[in-house]
């Protein structure tokens, strides 16, 4: 086995692909906890979408580089989202899945009329579930995933305490005078690079575990903010490496195995926050 | 500048139309100023406007304490029972406004949060996650939260409901503390008895607006009608 490892890591891409898909997760993981707490677990379903329609019109279009299309496209969506959950007509949830499906099917029905390849049910595969695109990563891929990770670690940091109030009581936010609308639109724009980031480690469909799981199994264990951040970032890096590990020894789907891990991650955190209760 | 809050003439509501109308009150330094009223007579209106989330229709607000000096005491919300988050940082969280862009708390904001958890008790509970406490430590943690954004004046919105009778005791008790070290307070409540134990002055909201101190509400008719009622339950 660690022979089979050894000759793995002569080669660049395999380390290419455990840096991106260690950061990817690690970023996801941070504002998880803010989404599932305000009731939005499922906008990253929704946005992922939006990216995959975004995805579709970009090759039918030849873009060389698809995230200069995919990225605006998504985090416009994102902000309308997050905007729409406070006063419209439609609610939040059914925003969300309108949205949601609508780029779906306008994405795959793209896709058919305007094959950009021979092998489209490959391609929209590849996109929902995100097989091959993260072994295929070249270093401006790399280098562009570090920019942004480092972006969005450090907006987070820097704006932790604001979000954090925001979060747990947005009407005492907005009374004691901090802009609790400006904070959301932050919160959305962050979350819709994530997702653009993210699409290519798990593909559209699996997104949202990246974003929940590691926030829900923190949340068994830590009873403050700042530890169940700090738990959800090292156990969603953890297990992004040690999904990425196993798909490589056992030839298994990338994307797939990392939240197959993160499921498992998650039953053992209940496991150990029932029996912590009950010591 | 004792007056602290005065509203001239104002109109409560929302674009689509007027909640109350004609309102005129004046709170002063050290008050405890109970608002009673009907659901739906205006009271989460006029939270609202007097925190400025919600503009005035028509009249002005006007007093030497703006709305961000205000400290709020909100109604528990669903996301907050099953929110993992300590004591300490809840409170904390109560200094937000004085932090400005700076993205950390200092040390005087943390004084500050060490000072409110010892007033009201709570300085044991400090490490211990919000959503495990009782009804009546969570409303304590608020109410220190509240303290840390003010140092002058609260607006507790129901602070009571859903409380035992022994938390609910302390409550008051805590609040009544908090009043005479010169602390103003405006109460939103449906417990008449307790206005007429702590009450200094009292807006009653709903058709016929009538505010005034304690006494000259026992002595007017919708104040008679409500202690009349107080007492048949009693």
């Amino acid at each position: 086995m660690l022979d089979k490892l050894n000759t793995y890591f002569q080669f660049s891409f395999v380390w290419y692909a455990l840096i991106v898909g260690v950061l990817i997760a690690l970023c996801s993981s941070l504002l998880g906890v803010t989404l599932v707490l305000k009731r939005f677990s499922f906008i990253g379903d929704g946005l992922s979408h939006v990216a995959f329609g975004a995805m579709a019109i970009a090759s039918v279009a030849n873009f060389t580089n698809k995230m200069l299309l995919v990225l605006p496209i998504t985090m416009v969506s994102a902000i309308l989202l997050l905007r729409s959950g406070q006063n419209t007509k439609i609610k939040g949830d059914a925003a969300i899945a309108m949205i949601s499906v609508g780029a779906l099917a306008f994405g795959y029905m793209l896709m058919n009329i305007f094959p950009s390849t021979a092998n489209i049910s490959g391609d929209v595969c590849g996109t929902l579930f995100g097989s091959t695109a993260i072994i295929t990563l070249n270093k401006s891929d790399v280098w562009l995933c570090l920019v942004l990770s480092a972006v969005v670690i450090a907006v987070f940091v820097i704006f932790y305490n604001k979000i954090f109030a925001v979060t747990f009581d947005e009407n005492f936010a907005k009374a004691t005078g901090t802009n609790a609308n400006a904070y959301n639109l932050l919160i959305a724009v962050i979350i819709a690079v994530i997702i653009v980031l993210a699409m290519n480690l798990v593909g559209s469909l699996l997104i949202s575990a990246l974003v929940i799981f590691p926030a829900l199994s923190a949340m068994r264990i830590f009873k403050s903010f700042k530890g169940v951040t700090v738990c959800s970032a090292i156990l969603s890096s953890v297990c992004a490496f040690l999904g990425i590990m196993v798909s490589i020894l056992a030839n298994t789907p990338v994307g797939s195995t990392i939240v197959a891990v993160d499921v498992l991650a998650f039953g053992l955190c209940c496991a150990v926050g029932y029996f912590a209760v009950r010591a | 500048m004792s007056e602290q809050i005065v509203c001239k003439n104002v109109t409560l509501g929302y674009e689509d139309g007027a909640v109350a109308e004609n309102l005129n009150f004046t709170v002063n330094k050290g008050d405890y100023l109970f608002v009673l009223g009907e659901n739906g007579s205006g009271k989460s209106t006029l939270v609202k406007t007097l925190l400025g989330l919600t503009g005035v229709l028509s009249g002005e607000i006007s007093g030497s304490i703006s709305h961000k000096e205000i400290g709020y005491l909100p109604q528990q919300t669903l996301v907050q029972r099953d929110f993992p988050a300590s004591v300490r940082e809840i409170v904390l969280s109560g200094c937000l406004s004085k932090c400005g862009l700076r993205p950390f708390y200092n040390s005087r904001e943390k004084a500050l949060a060490q000072k409110a958890m010892e007033e009201l008790g709570i300085t044991d509970l400090s490490t211990r996650c919000y959503r495990e406490l009782s009804g009546g430590q969570q409303q304590r943690v608020l109410l220190a939260r509240a303290l840390c954004a003010t140092g002058s004046i609260l607006l507790l919105d129901e602070p009571v409901t859903g409380l035992d009778p022994m938390a609910a005791a302390d409550m008051y008790a805590i609040i009544e503390r908090l009043n005479k070290n010169g602390i103003t307070v405006i109460m939103i409540s449906h417990d008449i008895d307790a206005a007429a134990k702590y009450a200094s002055h009292v807006l009653h909201m709903g058709e016929n607006i009538f505010y005034g101190t304690l006494e000259e509400f026992a002595q007017s008719e919708q104040g008679r009608d409500f202690f009349k009622a107080g007492d048949t339950n009693a």
